[in-house]
């Protein structure tokens, strides 16, 4: 491994240390463990699980199966701001899908991806339970309802002058 | 004089409305006056009108829909210093007719009691209506009678299921054994209800003194809530009402004196509609993916690391104060046949009133949709609703006499389920909403069951083919055949229903299912591949806005003269008849 390579990992184990000290000698912890590794990580890096599976003497093999079970986990980094459109059944009544391929065009990503500059990351949800305000989408947290394929570009455009 | 209270309403679908610079502004404005206060609450339910601001003054209670900072401003200059009431956003109105009065009147809150009227985050006021009281009552109750008295209510789970409450609970009393869980399951991962996170944002006590006395009742002394991620204020309103219990002893070491001790913690879900399921959720809890296993042994045997385990879902949970407090009878009095009580709709789709809205079981369909709902947006003509998520079914016209009771609504082949109430017009596609439902229940099948695994993807492939004009009638058949196979060979209830909108749809709506496939037709034109958007020559006047507003330059036309779309360019995005000023663009 070169001397860069290694710096990089003793510092992800730096970073992860806490978590592992966290969850320690305790059962069942898997979801919230990979959670805390998003967190601290930004995604579920390869490396960071089987670090943490070595120390707290865990199957990686079954963090990887936890974490690929659950659509919370990303196995990639994600954008600087995470759009969360809402796939549900109200949403989809009141034309949530040409809200989609209008904000697929405008960012140039599918379903999943996030945009070459890293600014935004494109994900499908099934239902953020604001029906009644719909169609609507999360961007960091923040839900924006009774959206138009117009004004969700606008609102993303926002995010972007925000920063 | 009382003191005035302004409150203004902040749960999701509040703040995504824009609620929180209401109150902002609120604040500033009132800021140093004694005699008003000013009070976040949760939500009353009349979602569709949000950001919503009530002001109460010697116990009436008025209340304004759509307020925007100007008139948050008026509110304190014209209605709380000088009695004026603005007219213009006035929903709510106990003395005079107001457009709300004719919702809120139909409906019956038990579940909701606390929603909306009281700041979730202070205990305090969840105490000053009656709260942990029937806590208190229970504790000097013997456990069989307290099972008793909730067998006597009717209650059924109202996650959908329906199984009596009652009886789950002397299930797990019947077990023994040293370590016991009561869980409460707020994974709500139907798409198109929201109930349950409405009540854990506006109530969050009513869930804890539930799952409390749930728990005495069966013997637990731990309960868990699962609650999924996609809710952060739900679980922030939790966190803050566990430390308040614990705090006031209504949590903990020895409740309020007595031997029984009780605490809760949360489980936050990773975003898997199958942990709905009661094994699979276990399976979820204990870390593992959440995969559902057969059963027997039930939860009530074998749960939790293998203990003896109580699943309720939310809105349950938050009927058992109320039914302690107010007795079995008051509560069975309500509702018909053996479905007693109220239940919580979640109303959404092309209504007029989205929101939530809690009835006694056994009022007609039409009723709820037409009279609590406010009927169908612009006037368009009802086509559908989808009643109980991606586990239910579309119901027509033809059934809106059918009252909202367990048994009936299962005997149309739909199913009450959790209590989402998607309302769908003349413009919705059935088949659409068949291959929505599908390519949901597909994606979250856990692959266990090869009969739920690939049985539903190959029903989808059908459906695809039919909404891209690719159908065979024969394609209607192989669908319902395959729809049995799939609801018989699959373990859970996911597989077990995921057909339902599926058989519905081809049951009450199979004339639009051959019109895709015979006629090459999407009656309601949606079906992308069986539409084509053209200009009208004699109506358009050239102003190139379609062209310039087109994404795949799919319009050409010079200045002043009819434009044309190349239809082989089209994507169908339907921004050009939008945008177009002379309505000359149609679909056909």
């Amino acid at each position: 491994m070169s001397p860069v390579a290694q710096k990089g990992l003793d510092s992800l184990e730096a970073k992860l240390e806490p978590i592992v000290t966290r969850y320690r000698g305790k059962k069942g912890v898997a979801i919230p463990l990979l959670a805390d590794i998003q967190k601290t990580v930004g995604y579920i890096a390869e490396e960071a699980v089987d670090y943490v599976a070595r120390e707290l003497d865990l199957p990686a093999a079954e963090l990887f199966g936890v974490a690929t079970f659950y659509a919370m986990f990303r196995m990639r980094p994600e954008g600087k701001h995470v759009v969360r459109l809402c796939r549900g059944t109200a949403c989809h009544v009141q034309g949530s899908a040409r809200i989609g391929e209008q904000l697929q065009r405008h960012l140039g990503v599918s379903e999943g991806e996030t945009t070459s500059d890293g600014v935004f990351s494109l994900q499908y949800v099934a239902c953020l339970g604001c029906c009644s305000l719909a169609p609507v989408m999360m961007v960091d947290g923040e839900v924006h309802g009774r959206l138009t394929p117009e004004k969700a570009v606008d609102v993303l455009e926002s995010y972007r002058t925000r920063d | 004089m009382d003191k005035t209270i302004v409150k203004v309403g902040l749960a999701s679908c509040g703040v995504a409305a824009g609620a929180v610079p209401i109150y902002e502004t609120l604040r500033k404005v009132l800021e140093g006056r004694s005699d008003v206060e000013l009070k976040k609450v949760g939500c009353i339910g009349l979602c569709y009108m949000e950001p919503i601001v009530e002001v109460e003054r010697n116990g009436v209670s008025i209340a304004y829909g759509k307020v925007d900072s100007d008139v948050a401003k008026r509110i304190v200059s014209e209605h709380v210093d000088q009695g004026k009431i603005l007219e213009e956003n006035l929903i709510l109105n106990p003395e005079g007719f107001a457009c709300e009065n004719v919702r809120i009147d139909k409906q019956v809150r038990i579940v909701l009691r606390n929603s909306g009227v009281i700041d979730p985050e202070k205990i305090d006021e969840y105490l000053a209506r009656d709260g942990y009281r029937a806590l208190e009552k229970a504790l000097a109750m013997k456990e069989p009678d307290l099972i008793e008295e909730v067998t006597k209510s009717g209650l059924r789970g109202r996650g959908g299921a329906g199984f009596p409450t009652g009886v789950k609970w002397k299930l797990a009393r019947q077990s023994q054994s040293d370590k016991k869980y009561f869980v409460c399951n707020a994974d709500e991962g139907d798409p198109g209800a929201f109930m349950d996170r409405s009540v854990l944002e506006s109530d969050p006590h009513s869930v804890l003194e539930g799952m409390a006395i749930g728990g005495y009742a069966i013997g637990a002394d731990e309960g868990i809530i699962y609650c999924r991620a996609e809710y952060p204020l739900a679980i922030k309103h939790l966190n803050v009402a566990l430390e308040q219990a614990r705090e006031r002893g209504f949590l903990g070491k020895n409740i309020l004196g007595t031997s029984f001790s009780f605490d809760i913690h949360i489980k936050e879900g990773a975003g898997a509609f199958v942990c709905g399921e009661e094994t699979a959720m276990i399976a979820s809890i204990e870390g593992k993916r959440g995969m559902p296993r057969p059963r027997p042994p039930f939860p009530a045997q074998s749960g939790v690391f293998g203990k003896p385990t109580n699943i309720n879902n939310v809105e349950t949970i938050a009927n058992i104060p109320w039914i302690i407090l107010n007795g079995a009878d008051a509560f069975a009095a309500m509702g018909v046949g053996r479905s007693r009580g109220t239940k919580v709709f979640a109303l959404a789709g092309k209504i007029k009133k989205g929101g939530l809205a809690e009835v006694a079981m056994g009022m007609p369909l039409r009723e709820v949709i037409f009279d609590v709902a406010g009927g169908i947006a612009d006037d368009k003509k009802f086509k559908a609703v989808q009643l109980g998520g991606p586990s239910g079914g579309c119901l027509p016209e033809s059934l809106l006499d059918t009252p909202v009771d367990y048994e009936s609504i299962n005997a149309t082949g739909a199913i009450m389920g959790s209590g989402g109430m998607v309302v769908m017009d003349e413009t919705t596609c059935i088949v659409d909403v068949a291959k929505f439902f599908l390519s949901f229940v597909q994606k979250e099948s856990c692959g266990k069951c090869p009969f739920c695994r690939i049985g539903t993807k190959r029903m989808l492939e059908i459906l695809e083919r039919i909404s891209n004009g690719q159908g065979k009638m024969e394609d209607l058949d192989l669908l319902q055949e395959l729809a049995l196979q799939v609801k018989e060979g699959s373990l859970c209830g996911l597989g077990q229903t995921a057909p339902n909108p599926v058989l519905t749809t081809l049951k009450y709506f199979r004339d639009e299912y051959e019109a895709h496939i015979r006629d090459k037709k999407c009656p309601a034109k949606v079906c992308t591949k069986l539409i084509h958007y053209v200009i009208d020559p004699q109506k358009c006047i050239g102003c190139t806005k379609c062209a310039r507003n087109c994404p795949v330059s799919a319009i050409t036309g010079e200045v002043k003269k009819a434009h044309m779309i190349h239809d082989d360019i089209c994507i169908r995005c339907g921004l050009c008849r939008k945008v177009c000023p002379v309505q000359a663009i149609s679909v056909e």
